[in-house]
């Protein structure tokens, strides 16, 4: 099967067009990230408190939300986890910024959280505890029970209630809420057991599944060193094809790459409701460079393949012929690795949501700005150079094996 | 077959089949399907990010360690220049690295810098600024530096000892960023944080001290007033838990009088062990034994202050005050209304020896380990469907020769996930990222290949050069690209910290893989098949 046939497209004539439109997708982006004055980070970046909670039944996100505001939390966002993929989930993400209350204040954030969770759903039972708290750990659990003593155990009580301790809440761990006490059971405590628990405890409403609080001083050490990693990054593989090719490659492949990532976050500020530059995003971003510089580079060999079967054509129809020869290359690769991440990124969970929304964005862009930006940019270099019709001469070593006889074998 | 192709083809399976032994032979020697299960449960290891868990990043407060011994020197000068008669006044701690001596006597000059050079070489000596007579020891860099590697060592051989002891699988202490003398505590699955916070927090000093007044004051000015403002020599007030009044309910917070030196410390403990009181149930204490040399010092101390009280103070704090009855050699306990867990904690946090510095949590994440478990389900169903429809399309659209790219790419993420076995990484979410990323460039691999190919047979070559010529020339593309990710890799690796890290190692385990699987493993497929065909046979790509 075949899909494309031999192509004969013009591209270095059109790259004023693509100049153009990434002139455009910057401007965008650009634009998105000044009226937000600046990138939208995720928490790990930013320093703040993110608690995910489950709740027994669905959640009213307006009424969270209000009474979020009446504890002083009017900063804090609300992202509900459903969507196609999880459409039963009673989960909740409520997001907290980072407000310099100061290191010693680590965990102040969630306190208030829950705080104010608590009052917006209040206590069914009168002196009875919360089971699904926080702060029934298994110690408070044992504690209890050997205070009620259910099985008659005496003085040998410790050890045993430790361990139905340790059980009950791992039972409760894996079902991250217990809505019904008589659940208890499950975990293979004696209904003794249970019924000690059912008159000390009540299932609370919801349960913290989760809490990631970032001081501020580690988000700030964590984006500094994102950036210069990258930058370290790029360097060595400017390095790596400098030497490869020739110096010009280098920086256009990673102008180009550098490109991908800015027109990735000037998108990633116009959708900044829906996404944000979390660590997980940075591993995307870090993909795409991989990716992007992939593309660049097959072409770039296939540049300096041409030029030394057709030295005296100039290097635009060179880098023409060599963008067509590897189109049908460019479109399968691109077109299946897209697909994968479309697939990540219907499927992928909110866990990936964010990381494959860079990728999706990423393979598109980078795809585009090998033969739309990097191509163009060592030409327009040469021309400048040069002039007209003058070569770049290829630095020796590359395509090794190749008998010059091979030539009149590339469709023109 | 061609003896050439007959071993590379044993190598190949060689490899395979170690990999496939290191992902599902280990440790149990799989005879069921369930062992296998277990096998590659415990051979790949994942996050806390898939796994569930609660990650810690503890800054640890090194400038006290280095305050600590600008004390040290304090003490020593002072008592160098009064053994000495050099006239001065008390030597002064001014900074963390800055000892201030003001009025030296001008004529004793030089012997004062006899004393630095024999008993602190390590530290400067000038001219104090503004102060005719007065000079400053400033600590050189370079013990500065040791004494902040010192204490970060001890730090997270503490903590570790600490966090192993609780009782977890698998947790992971090291240090962490750059130069910000952070350390990172990882605990898969703990389900209770605050439990283990406390575990790590608490300082662990220990310290018997005699007590100097036999009753405890309520609060700090009533214990000066007793006093008339001024403590005895060698004393220090510290705080306490408040001892039970008659009714039996604690009095809130007392105040003692306690020598300043410790007669025992938590250096000189051999061992601590919890164990249920014999005359307090239901709670429990903590038993503790001293090393021969401590006990050699504590027996005849103790007979000496026979009926004198004693305090347990830990990290600055009297949890107990007892009467001592006895000679006691080499062991005693602490009581308290301990439950079980207490004085579990409590003899593990003695037994691991006290923190050298004071620790600052800067950063804390728990994932339940039901939002793990979801977003690997999520994510693992997302790539094996997008796997399949790209392993369809790649059957479909190259015909035989696609089987050659479905085994490349099955092979090689065999090859990957061996290896991350193999090295005892651990797969995240960055981690996955790295993994699409090498199935990617896998693809790629193999369109360029097979594209090659295509473009040598539209040329008029026979299948069998093409082949070959197709290979060798997609080969050159592929090394470059190849080497250009690895070398940013090698970047991610060296500069990146914890995610980055990971994603970058398993990028570059599957970029080596991948070049192993779609040229080496391809080409053999193909010379094997086109050794079998007749010589002008067509080929199916």
């Amino acid at each position: 099967m075949e899909f494309f046939g031999q192509a004969n497209i013009k591209w270095m004539e059109k790259a004023k067009y693509f100049f153009a439109l990434s002139g455009f997708l910057l401007l965008v982006g650009f634009t998105a990230m000044f009226r937000n004055g600046g990138l939208t980070y995720g928490i790990d970046f930013k320093g703040g408190t993110l608690v995910t909670v489950r709740f027994a039944q669905p959640p009213n996100v307006d009424s969270i939300r209000h009474d979020l505001e009446a504890q002083g939390l009017g900063q804090s966002t609300i992202q509900s986890i459903r969507d196609v993929t999880n459409p039963n989930s009673n989960e909740i993400v409520i997001g907290l910024e980072e407000k310099g209350q100061g290191e010693g204040a680590l965990d102040a954030g969630k306190t208030t959280i829950i705080k104010a969770l608590s009052q917006s759903f209040p206590s069914g039972e009168p002196g009875k505890q919360d089971f699904n708290s926080e702060s029934i750990t298994t110690k408070g659990i044992a504690d209890y029970l050997v205070s009620k003593d259910p099985l008659s155990l005496g003085l040998a009580a410790g050890g045993r209630y430790t361990q139905i301790a340790q059980q009950i809440v791992a039972y409760r761990t894996s079902k991250g809420i217990i809505t019904d006490i008589g659940d208890l059971g499950n975990s293979g405590a004696p209904p003794q057991v249970v019924a000690a628990l059912r008159a000390g405890f009540y299932p609370g409403p919801f349960a913290i599944g989760g809490a990631e609080i970032v001081g501020p001083k580690v988000g700030a050490e964590l984006r500094r060193q994102a950036v210069l990693v990258t930058l370290y990054a790029l360097a060595g593989m400017l390095v790596y094809i400098a030497i490869r090719f020739e110096w010009i490659y280098g920086v256009a492949a990673v102008v180009a790459v550098f490109h991908d990532v800015l027109i990735t976050l000037g998108l990633f500020s116009l959708f900044h409701q829906y996404f944000e530059i979390s660590l997980t995003v940075i591993a995307a971003l870090l993909t795409l460079v991989g990716y992007s510089m992939n593309d660049t580079i097959v072409i770039f060999d296939r540049v300096r393949e041409n030029n030394r079967l057709m030295r005296r054509e100039p290097l635009a129809e060179i880098v023409n012929r060599s963008i067509n020869q590897t189109l049908s290359r460019t479109i399968l690769t691109s077109g299946l690795t897209f697909l994968t991440v479309a697939v990540l990124f219907v499927m992928g969970g909110p866990a990936l949501r964010s990381f494959s929304f860079a990728l999706v964005i990423g393979i598109v862009v980078g795809t585009y700005s090998s033969f739309g930006i990097a191509a163009p940019l060592v030409v327009g270099w040469n021309n400048f150079r040069g002039g007209r019709g003058s070569k770049v001469a290829v630095s020796s070593g590359s395509a090794a094996g190749i008998k010059p006889g091979t030539a009149k074998r590339v469709p023109a | 077959m061609n003896p050439n192709l007959r071993w590379k083809a044993i190598f190949i399976a060689v490899v395979v089949v170690l990999c496939i032994y290191g992902l599902i032979g280990l440790p149990d020697f799989p005879t069921s399907w369930a062992t296998v299960k277990s096998n590659f449960g415990s051979r790949i290891r994942l996050g806390l990010d898939l796994q569930g868990g609660t990650h810690l990043i503890i800054q640890v407060q090194v400038n006290e360690a280095v305050r600590q011994e600008a004390d040290q020197v304090v003490l020593g000068l002072a008592r160098l220049l009064r053994d000495k008669n050099i006239p001065s006044d008390q030597p002064l701690r001014v900074s963390d690295t800055q000892v201030k001596v003001s009025n030296l006597s001008q004529d004793r000059v030089s012997d004062f810098r006899t004393i630095q050079s024999e008993n602190f070489p390590a530290w400067d000596i000038s001219p104090a600024p503004g102060e005719p007579n007065g000079y400053l020891l400033t600590m050189r860099q370079s013990l500065v530096a040791s004494i902040i590697q010192t204490t970060m060592d001890k730090a997270v051989e503490t903590i570790r000892r600490r966090v192993d002891q609780l009782g977890l699988t698998e947790p992971f202490v090291a240090p962490y960023g750059q130069g910000e003398n952070e350390i990172i505590v990882e605990m898969p699955g703990e389900g209770d944080p605050v439990r283990a916070r406390g575990v790590i927090q608490t300082g662990g000093q220990l310290e018997l001290r005699l007590v100097q007044d036999p009753v405890p004051y309520p609060n700090e000015a009533a214990a000066l007033q007793a006093h008339s403002g001024i403590l005895p020599p060698g004393t220090e007030l510290l705080p306490g838990k408040g001892s039970p009044s008659p009714s039996g309910t604690p009095t809130g917070e007392s105040w003692y009088v306690v020598d300043r030196t410790p007669i025992v410390t938590g250096r000189d403990l051999r061992s601590a062990d919890p164990r249920r009181s014999t005359n307090r149930p239901p709670y429990w204490e903590v038993d503790f034994h001293l090393s021969t040399e401590a006990a050699a010092r504590f027996g005849p101390w103790t007979e000496q202050n026979m009926n004198r009280p004693m305090a347990t103070v830990l990290d600055h704090r009297v949890e107990l005050v007892a009467t001592i009855n006895g000679r006691i050699e080499d062991s005693g306990m602490i009581e308290g209304q301990f439950s079980q867990e207490e004085a579990n904690d409590l003899a593990l946090v003695l037994g691991s020896g006290a923190l050298p510095a004071s620790i600052k949590y800067l950063a804390e994440s728990t994932v339940g380990p039901s939002l793990g478990a979801d977003s690997i389900r999520h994510g693992i169903q997302a790539s094996i469907t997008s796997l399949l429809v790209v392993l369809i399309f790649m059957v479909v659209y190259y015909r035989s020769s696609g089987v050659n790219a479905v085994v490349a790419l099955l092979l090689n993420l065999v090859i990957l996930l061996a290896a991350l076995a193999y090295f005892g990484a651990v797969l995240t979410l960055p981690g996955i990222a790295g993994v699409i990323l090498t199935i990617g460039m896998g693809v790629d691999s193999n369109v360029l290949i097979f594209e090659r190919i295509r473009e040598e047979l539209r040329g008029g070559k026979a299948p069998v050069s093409a082949v070959d010529l197709g290979f060798k020339r997609a080969f050159l593309t592929i090394i470059d690209t190849h080497v250009t990710t690895v070398v940013s890799a090698f970047f991610l690796f060296l500069f990146g910290t914890g995610p980055v890290k990971g994603f970058a190692i398993s990028l570059t385990i599957g970029l080596i893989a991948n070049l192993f699987t779609s040229v080496y493993v391809s080409r053999l497929i193909f010379d094997w098949h086109l050794g079998r065909a007749p010589r002008q046979a067509e080929l199916s790509i």
